[in-house]
């Protein structure tokens, strides 16, 4: 056994009001500068959707993730290694930017300069890109925002498979949710076992998967080899970037922005011990439906004294160990059962799981066509098809999604009794496989949601790795070369490599 | 004075070009390693570019590495080996032919599509175009030089070449003297050559140095980076270790 601690996020998509605030402070921080315009590190999806880039969930067609062969070994969908060396010249697995979407800009001088005429002036769009007009924008990283375009083009979401989908393009059936998606830090990447470099790592201490910068050569297999094409290759720089989990703010123990930033609190940021011994075996699981449950069984209980010996031999420090055993996403995924990887089937054993949203019972149901469940409605009249969201989040497997949603069902009826009638029912809680103490918590980190309870981040410790005194006048926090941008200064050879930002260890 | 002007282009340049490409190319990956990329301009606009840069690659991997081995191997290696200067001249001729026609069909289509479509030629650098250039007129050149050979067949310019070649790696600025009287589509090629080792630390060709063979080599798949540790709380008594890459164990 080889414990290591990994900081996992969860997302509660019950509580998402799809506002965007995330992927836009998200934007501001990270991806407004050139190359990067059509990026977002962070962007939230309206489902059922093909979303962006587009049809990105379908890996027939993208090749994203890995498949197990017949000997039960697992090797990246985009082919083995010789086979991502013969595709370098020209990856046929390569989104086109069109894919995701032609940045652009408008023209603003022109509502200011333009002479007087009958008609207003508008200010039209421009690539920025090429500089020319674009007539049309056909596509963004959240098109079908609010159900936007035809239900024929979004009902090619992938997560209709098994689905009889064509009633619900109809008005008065239809459902939507949404579906903020950023890198999922995983434990077994694809797009570092595709990168011929091997520029891209996880971070043994904190298990955010990084590119260097510097090692990194554009030769874009991690793009192909991200189930989830959450890294952008930027066509400036020619370096592919993905999302940093904000390290530098994990690091000092604050939450990544798009979840400081998140109006509607769902966002949760915690502790996970794993085993890194057992990760091989989890994501070869023959049967896909199993893998959820394979990563689950990766996971450490943090309170186990056994565990928490046995991380303290494997380096891990008590403030990381006292993080796990608050972990609220440990409680969510672990101990309530109500959070769920994005697409487990990849096989990448992502680590920034979702709570399903709970949406209106059908009119049907409503009209008493479809019985109740005691005092709970059943979870397949939801509007929200059970399959649907379990082709999200368990590969298909509709059981364990059931049950996540009947705890947050069971949740509202018990806290509903306690507060309207003054009544504590436990059966509510036992129905579920709960106790009133456990749906109590629940309520205090899904429903109140503190700050500190959906933050526990312990800090690093540079103070083992880094000479502070090193670091003394040189720059901060910058992208690519330093201070620098890139051009070359007179000083050539003579001075010790230092450290250019504080993040950097020589 | 036409001998001075031999002696410098093909006595004294090379080792300029040797040393700038040689230097150049160290200087850029000690100091400005995040310059150091291919340039893919791929995900812009795929179409032109599944032909053009396949064929263009494997085209020129296959010249150079004819260049490479044609030249430098010392000609008693191919006289031991019972290899004829006749074969060895058609060998080029037809290697070189064949692979120099896929290189040229690639990047004719990697010219127009860089000068032509809008997205590339507006995302070009100055040197992105320029290396190009110097790449098409070379190749032409060097398949211009073909119809040359064609009238020399028993292989005795080659020889001129090899010899040539091997006296400078071998420090004999001397065999300058052997180019003088060849056919001028021959110097001219030889020196645009030379230039294209001289720019090479400047453009994008650097990623050649790059080429990811290593991979195949990689233990496992994954990466995990550890923190170099310093003072007490490790075990160890390293006091500033670098960030070790550490390949996994998992999966093959």
């Amino acid at each position: 056994m080889k414990i290591r601690a990994q900081i996992a996020m969860v997302l509660n998509l019950d509580k998402c009001i799809g506002c965007h605030t995330c992927s836009v402070t998200c934007k501001n921080v990270w991806t407004s500068r050139e190359g990067m315009e059509y990026a977002w590190f962070n962007n939230v999806e309206t489902k059922p959707g093909i979303g962006y880039p587009k049809d990105w969930e379908n890996q027939k067609r993208w090749n994203g993730g890995w498949v197990r062969k017949k000997n039960g070994k697992i090797e990246p969908r985009i082919g083995s290694k010789w086979r991502v060396l013969a595709n370098i010249f020209a990856n046929p697995d390569l989104p086109e930017i069109d894919d995701y979407y032609e940045p652009f800009t408008f023209d603003y001088e022109h509502l200011q300069k333009s002479p007087e005429m009958t008609a207003m002036p508008t200010a039209r769009p421009r690539s920025l890109i090429s500089g020319e007009r674009m007539e049309k924008i056909e596509w963004g990283p959240n098109w079908e925002e609010i159900l936007g375009g035809e239900f024929a083009k979004r009902s090619k979401d992938y997560n209709f498979e098994g689905v009889q989908k064509e009633m619900y393009g109809q008005f008065e059936n239809t459902f939507m949710m949404y579906l903020p998606r950023l890198c999922e830090h995983c434990l077994n990447p694809t797009c570092v076992a595709a990168c011929p470099s091997g520029a891209i790592y996880k971070r043994e201490e904190d298990g955010i998967v990084l590119i260097d910068q510097d090692k990194c050569r554009g030769w874009r297999m991690c793009v192909s080899g991200c189930p989830y094409k959450k890294i952008y290759y930027n066509w400036s720089t020619g370096k592919s970037e993905k999302c940093i989990f904000c390290y530098p703010r994990i690091e000092a123990g604050q939450p990544t922005v798009c979840s400081e930033t998140c109006v509607g609190r769902i966002r949760y940021l915690g502790v996970v011990l794993y085993d890194a011994d057992r990760i091989e075996e989890a994501a070869s699981t023959p049967d896909e439906q199993d893998l959820y449950e394979a990563q689950l069984g990766v996971f450490l209980n943090p309170h186990d004294p056994a565990i928490i010996e046995q991380a303290r031999r494997d380096g891990i420090a008590e403030n990381w160990l006292e993080g796990a055993r608050r972990s609220p996403v440990y409680k969510m995924a672990m101990e309530w059962k109500v959070a769920f990887p994005l697409h487990p089937e990849y096989r990448t054993l992502p680590m920034v799981w979702y709570v399903p949203p709970l949406s209106p019972i059908q009119s049907a149901a409503a009209a008493g066509k479809i019985g109740h469940d005691g005092e709970m409605p059943d979870v397949r009249s939801l509007r929200i098809p059970l399959k649907y969201l379990a082709n999200m989040l368990t590969a298909g497997k509709e059981e364990p999604v059931a049950l996540g949603l009947e705890r947050m069902l069971a949740m509202r009826a018990y806290m509903r009794a306690k507060t309207v009638d003054g009544l504590i029912d436990e059966k509510i809680a036992q129905r579920v496989g709960l106790t009133g103490a456990a749906i109590e918590d629940m309520y205090k980190y899904m429903a109140i949601a503190n700050y500190e309870d959906r933050f526990v981040i312990p800090t690093s410790h540079r103070e083992t790795t880094e000479d502070a005194l090193e670091l003394r006048g040189s720059c901060g926090f910058s992208f690519g070369n330093g201070c620098a941008t890139g051009a070359t200064e007179t000083n050539l050879f003579g001075s010790p490599k230092r450290a250019k930002n504080p993040m950097e260890i020589v | 004075m036409r001998d001075l002007i031999t002696y410098i282009v093909f006595g004294w340049y090379p080792y300029l070009c040797l040393t700038v490409f040689l230097l150049g190319s160290w200087v850029r990956f000690d100091r400005e390693q995040y310059t150091w990329r291919s340039g893919s301009s791929q995900l812009l606009r795929r179409r032109q570019l599944s032909w053009g840069s396949n064929l263009f690659h494997v085209g020129i991997l296959v010249i150079f590495l004819g260049h490479f081995v044609g030249l430098l191997t010392p000609i008693v290696v191919f006289d031991t080996l019972g290899i004829s200067h006749t074969f060895k001249q058609w060998l080029a001729i037809v290697a070189g032919g064949v692979a120099g026609v896929m290189c040229f069909v690639g990047i004719t289509l990697l010219v127009h599509r860089r000068l032509f479509d809008a997205r590339i030629r507006t995302t070009s650098s100055f040197g992105d175009i320029a290396i190009l250039l110097l790449l098409y007129a070379q190749l032409v050149l060097g398949l211009g030089t073909i119809f040359v050979s064609l009238n020399h067949l028993d292989g005795h310019e080659m020889v001129k070449f090899m010899t040539w070649a091997q006296g400078i790696l071998t420090l004999q600025p001397g065999v300058s003297a052997l180019i003088a009287d060849v056919h001028p589509i021959f110097k001219a090629h030889l020196f645009l050559g030379m230039t294209i080792f001289l720019v090479f630390p400047f453009t994008r060709l650097v990623h050649v140095w790059s080429a990811p063979v290593w991979y195949l080599g990689r233990r496992g798949y994954q990466i995990v980076r550890s923190q170099g540790r310093r003072g007490p709380p490790a075990a160890s008594s390293q006091s500033r270790g670098p960030a070790r890459t550490v390949p996994a164990e998992y999966p093959r």
